[in-house]
């Protein structure tokens, strides 16, 4: 701890340039997400092209993407922050589309019948009630980008990653532990924010079991890795769930 | 300097394909390191998601390892691990499994959870044994969600199997670590090239293992809806 102390205006130096590379690409990912999802739910045949895409963006390495990118961008945030931003649309993406296509019938029916045209109903009717999913996908995306967000150590820009190669550099475990905890916890802060902001967005799921969030968080895969690959995964359960999930009907869950 | 000039020159260089150093060398070194975690994960996270989900307990257990695997760096862990243990062979192989886990627990646990409780009813109902109902209902039914799960391991344990070089390690992050540190930009690209065909090579193979394995009637089923 006292070696933390003494440090503390660097670990707080570490700790901004670490949630800037983390957050900026999360932030990039949900502006371009949202019309895109609502593009796939409305003209359907532009759904499985950019499903494709999406699932190759998962499976790119993203310290392979950082080296690539050395090329263009030399060593700049950008580097970093692209790759991270490709990672959060391949997972922000298909549960855009999951959470607008969750929508039961009945709703969307009630929406027609009261007049609404086809983006109003979408904006006004099926984007709120897909706010559970969306936020889902968003908190595998944001704890994802901040975990990752240190493999960039290895090309020299990885916000709290540089306590890792330091520590190993100096054989000195004190540092590595410090990066680790203050990588979780700044995970686990943002996760939190956003079931706040999922509450305060959804206001009439108070009291029931969070539609999709609950099993949807559950099946969501982990990630963490360089891959990066966390996330298509809330969208693939749901259908590889041989209907189950959504196909079956959207009701249940 | 342009990545895919240098990538695809360093490729094609016959020097690269042989010796202790060329690529076939490091990527059976890679497949090593990536299949061993693997196996290691396999064994430990498809029989608990099974036994979980069968007896519908523990998705609290679950939701928190699927969380805090997502939120562990692994580079972090393979250091601590390296400088804890003096270097020994648990330095990438305690990460690699670590991060293998979670997604096999997560979607194996919750492929058996979602079976729907009438098609395991019917099965006890028949006189099926709980081993039988787990061995012939619930595992086929799960089924893609298990190789989905499988499937996301491999690919995050391909890709960060490369860190491994950053202990000293052979596989291809070598190219990398070694490139990098010698400025010789056409090694980083052209090693960061393989991972990225491995990774997609990877990806591939499990949709396709998938296609194939996955029972037929199933198939059917999921097209239908």
């Amino acid at each position: 701890m006292s070696w933390a102390w003494q440090n503390r205006d660097q670990i707080g130096h570490l700790l901004l340039s670490h949630l800037y590379l983390a957050l900026v690409p999360v932030v990039f990912g949900i502006v371009v997400a949202i019309p895109v999802g609502i593009m796939c739910v409305r003209w359907r045949w532009t759904w499985p092209p950019i499903l494709s895409l999406t699932s190759i963006f998962y499976a790119l390495p993203s310290l392979a993407l950082y080296l690539v990118l050395i090329a263009y961008t030399g060593l700049t945030d950008w580097t970093v922050i692209i790759p991270l931003t490709l990672f959060s649309l391949s997972v922000l993406i298909p549960n855009v589309v999951d959470g607008l296509r969750s929508v039961p019938q009945p709703v969307q029916q009630a929406a027609v019948a009261m007049g609404f045209g086809r983006l109003r109903q979408t904006i006004q009717v099926e984007l709120p009630l897909a706010v559970p999913i969306i936020i889902a996908g968003l908190r595998v995306a944001t704890v994802s980008s901040i975990s990752l967000v240190s493999v960039g150590q290895l090309i020299g820009i990885g916000g709290l990653g540089y306590f890792f190669t330091d520590g190993e550099q100096r054989d000195f475990s004190t540092e590595i532990y410090v990066g680790l905890v203050l990588i979780i916890l700044l995970a686990l802060f943002f996760d939190g924010l956003l079931v706040l902001a999922r509450r305060w967005l959804t206001p009439w799921e108070a009291g029931r079991a969070p539609r999709g969030e609950r099993r949807r968080a559950v099946t969501v895969t982990l990630g963490g890795s360089e891959a990066g690959l966390t996330g298509a995964h809330a969208h693939h359960a749901g259908h590889a769930g041989g209907g189950g999930g959504h196909g079956g009907g959207g009701g249940h869950g | 300097m342009s990545y895919f000039s240098d990538a695809w020159q360093w490729l094609i260089s016959s020097q690269n394909w042989h010796g202790s150093n060329g690529i076939p060398e490091r990527l059976l070194q890679h497949l090593e390191f990536t299949g061993l975690a693997l196996i290691i994960a396999l064994v430990i996270a498809i029989p608990a998601g099974l036994a979980m989900g069968h007896l519908r307990r523990g998705g609290f257990v679950v939701v928190t390892i699927a969380n805090f695997g997502r939120a562990l760096p692994t580079l972090g862990l393979v250091v601590l691990v390296f400088v804890l243990t003096a270097g020994s062979a648990a330095s990438w192989l305690v990460p690699l499994a670590a991060l293998a886990i979670p997604p096999m627990l997560v979607n194996t646990y919750e492929g058996v959870l979602q079976v729907d409780r009438e098609l395991t009813d019917a099965a006890r109902g028949m006189g099926m044994t709980e081993w039988q109902i787990l061995r012939k209902v619930e595992i086929p039914v799960a089924l893609p969600l298990i190789l989905l799960g499988i499937r996301t391991s491999a690919i995050q344990v391909v890709a960060t199997a490369t860190i491994a070089a950053y202990i000293g390690l052979g596989g291809l992050g070598r190219y990398i670590i070694d490139g990098l540190a010698r400025n010789e930009y056409n090694v980083v690209a052209g090693g960061a090239a393989v991972i990225v065909l491995l990774a997609l090579a990877v990806q591939g193979l499990f949709m396709l293992l998938a296609i194939v394995i996955v029972p037929v009637g199933l198939r059917r089923q999921a097209q239908a809806s």
